[in-house]
């Protein structure tokens, strides 16, 4: 079986040390997560997991099925990238000089819709949003001028299809625990 | 609903009554002292058994909870006290045993400052626990041991470690306890699909050779009667795994032996010539399996499962019904046509007759002067008539234990499965004979894993539980041997013991104690042992260099299962 790019949407309670016993299913079958994002989700008090990870369509359902094995879990789902909707986003900071000394970084800013989110005496922040291809050629094209510091965030992803979570709460009807 | 006002720590004790509990299993220190004020103020009404480590407390209640289906509970301080419990978590984590963990831990306040026993025991246990919680207010109390309690016996059994902070044990509060019965997060029980229940029924009626495989689940679910009653109706031969011994009496003519490794030699080699397989609470382990590429691939299979992720995990299936198996086989039982499937019956009765030629004969009445192990089961068998509990630790011993051992009723066999425990049969012992008083409970333990929790000798002289300790001593390692023999051209690596004086031990714990050498005193000592009203150790010198046949080797199939 080939290796693909899996996104896990993770469904959950909001409590201490459910972030260490999903991670702890990922060490225990020696796969590494290349991306995680933890947020709120769309209903109140459950939190959403975003995990990319590269792998054989069998053990994503192996640890899919863990993952939703954990008490404090509500639901699991897993994507390939044709299902969802996916992006991620940077931030580039560099020095203010160039913007004046080299013109075409105002070129590159506006080809590329990244967005100026601050500018200092000493430098200046782009932020851009966009799939990993887009962010990569970015940063390949501001590498020549210097890059003082660059980050880049972890996947988030809707899924295209409906996942049947709200309706799966709405029949529960409890407290969180 | 009260209105005084009461510490932490005692209403831990108060949450332990509401659940039914009346005996626990622990050692006490430092950060779980108020929690053993309490106990002290409650024994008449909870009784703590001082174990000699805290690894025997959770042996101790997983002996108790396999042989009663009830919740063992272990308490323990933090730090080591805490570290310690660890391989017994473990060990109920992939046996499915049903388990609550009560540790102190240091205040609140110190968390997180290295401070003296201070350890975090929830990050340790997370990988092997089904759940746990660390409590850092009395008031969390109740509601977290409440849902402790309901995870750690609903759906697929499991542990669950509660570590509850100093200062959470000394603060007071309101005291009242409501029984969990449902969390939003958790579906504990499948809702079965008819459906599926239907199709199953299908494959079944129409199979020339069906197969069942039954596992622990039948035990957990309580679903001894169904199985029978399948098995009788349907006329399928039934094969066990060893958490699934003793869910069908072992004379049982449908009763076709066990499983995997070192099972039976039938029901390994025509696993791979079934049509039909029915798997009933069990979960492929590699042990039962071998080589997965090579298994069953003939066969449609049919898995009667509590937990989804079991299913397709290690064996693809034709038919999945997902529910718990008292409710699945109860709606099977209907459906299913009756049956003899005699032609197919006799083919395992074939393949018994080689093992019995190859194999049992030699093991039973043996050519050799020494004891073997398997004669040493068959004379506890003759005086236990089958009504005994078995629990047995980890190697040879082991596996002639549970391919020896008659047993009439269920949850008789004890033993450490899946996580293959060296030192689980003594303290597990305790704990069994403890919840069932009224059964007689053999521990049958090598020289070698009887070394690793000796000390709870202790604990069996002063609490004067009646439990009776076989150790068959070859003064090997001996399954590792066998191993080194079979694949390592004979290198004995570190697997020869120079033992002590075991008897002079048994003694100095006051336990009534003999050994036998040879095979005319076996039957006298074993009567002996079997009539003693108080604890007994027997030891059996027995045959250095015996291995266990039949043998599936690692990564073979289970059709090249070897005789010798």
């Amino acid at each position: 079986m080939e290796n693909k790019t899996f996104t896990i949407s993770v469904y959950s309670e909001n409590n201490v040390g459910l972030l260490n016993r999903i991670s702890g299913i990922f060490l225990k079958r020696h796969i590494n997560i290349l991306s995680l994002n933890v947020s709120e989700s769309e209903i109140e008090s459950v939190s959403r997991f975003i995990i990319v990870v590269n792998t054989t369509e069998k053990w994503v359902q192996n640890i899919v099925g863990q993952i939703e094995k954990q008490i404090e879990v509500i639901k699991a789902f897993y994507h390939v990238d044709e299902e969802t909707i996916f992006l991620e986003n940077a931030l580039f900071k560099i020095e203010s000089s160039l913007l004046f000394d080299e013109k075409q970084i105002q070129n590159i800013i506006k080809e590329s819709h990244s967005e100026i989110v601050t500018v200092a005496r000493e430098f200046f922040v782009i932020s851009k949003s966009g799939q990993r291809a887009e962010i990569e050629s970015l940063y390949e094209k501001l590498k020549p001028f210097g890059i003082m510091q660059f980050v880049r965030s972890g996947r988030i992803s809707v899924s295209k299809e409906r996942m049947q979570i709200s309706t799966l709460l709405e029949e529960l009807k409890q407290e969180p625990v | 609903m009260g209105t005084t006002k009461i510490s932490g720590a005692e209403a831990v004790i108060k949450c332990l009554l509401e659940e039914g509990v009346d005996l626990v299993y622990g050692y006490p220190g430092g950060a779980i002292m108020p929690v053993y004020d309490e106990l002290y103020k409650f024994k008449d009404q909870l009784h703590h058994v001082l174990v000699r480590h805290e690894q025997g407390a959770t042996h101790a209640a997983q002996g108790y909870a396999r042989a009663t289906g009830k919740v063992g509970v272990a308490i323990a301080t933090s730090g080591p006290g805490a570290t310690n419990l660890v391989t017994g978590i473990a060990d109920a984590q992939i046996d499915s045993t049903p388990m609550i963990c009560i540790t102190g831990q240091v205040g609140k306040h110190l968390l997180g400052s290295d401070a003296f026993q201070e350890t975090d025991i929830i990050g340790i246990s997370t990988p092997v626990t089904k759940w746990n919680y660390q409590i850092t207010e009395a008031s969390e109390i109740p509601d977290i041991i409440a849902k402790a309690f309901y995870i750690a016996r609903s759906g697929r059994p499991g542990p669950v470690l509660i570590d509850i902070t100093k200062n959470a044990q000394f603060d007071e509060i309101e005291f009242s306890y409501k029984k969990c019965t449902s969390i939003r997060s958790y579906n504990p029980k499948p809702i079965l699909n008819l459906e599926k229940v239907a199709a199953a029924a299908e494959l079944i009626n129409k199979a020339k050779k069906p197969f069942i495989l039954f596992g622990q689940g039948v035990i957990l679910s309580e679903a001894e009667a169904e199985l029978k009653a399948l098995v009788e109706k349907s006329g399928i031969p039934a094969a066990w795994t060893i958490l699934g011994l003793s869910a069908l009496p072992t004379d049982h003519p449908l009763n076709v032996g066990m499983l995997g490794m070192h099972g039976n030699y039938g029901p390994n080699v025509l696993t791979n010539e079934c049509d039909v397989l029915i798997a009933l609470g069990m979960r492929f382990d590699d042990r039962v399996t071998g080589n997965l590429a090579t298994y069953a691939k003939q066969a449609k299979v049919i898995h009667f499962e509590i937990d989804p992720a079991e299913v397709d995990k290690n064996v693809k299936t034709t038919v999945a019904v997902l529910a718990d198996l008292k409710e699945s086989l109860t709606a099977l039982l209907p459906l299913i046509d009756n049956n003899t499937h005699e032609s197919w019956h006799n083919e395992f009765k074939e393949k018994y007759e080689i093992e019995l030629e190859a194999v049992i004969n030699d093991e039973l009445q043996p050519k050799k002067e020494g004891i073997s192990m398997g004669e040493t089961i068959e004379m506890i068998n003759k005086h236990s008539k089958g009504d005994a509990i078995m629990v047995s630790d980890v190697g040879q011993h082991q596996m002639f234990a549970c391919r020896y051992a008659k047993f009439n009723s269920t949850k008789s066999n004890v033993t450490s499965g899946g996580l293959g425990t060296m030192g689980f049969a003594l303290p597990a012992a305790i704990g069994a004979k403890m919840g069932m008083p009224d059964r007689e409970v053999v521990a049958i333990i090598g020289d070698g894993g009887f070394q690793m929790t000796i000390q709870e000798l202790g604990t069996i002289f002063q609490t004067k539980v009646p439990v009776k300790i076989v150790v068959l001593n070859n003064e090997f390692l001996g399954m590792v041997r066998q191993w080194q023999q079979l694949f390592f051209d004979k290198r004995y690596a570190s697997t020869e013991m120079i033992n002590p004086n075991f008897i002079a031990i048994a003694e100095g714990y006051y336990i009534k104690a003999k050994k036998v050498t040879k095979r005319e005193d076996l039957d006298a000592a074993v009567a002996e042992m079997m009539a003693s009203k108080e604890s007994y150790f027997l030891e059996v010198m027995v045959e250095k260099e015996n291995n266990v046949f039949p043998m599936i080797p690692t990564g073979a199939s289970v059709s090249d299962i070897r005789l010798s």
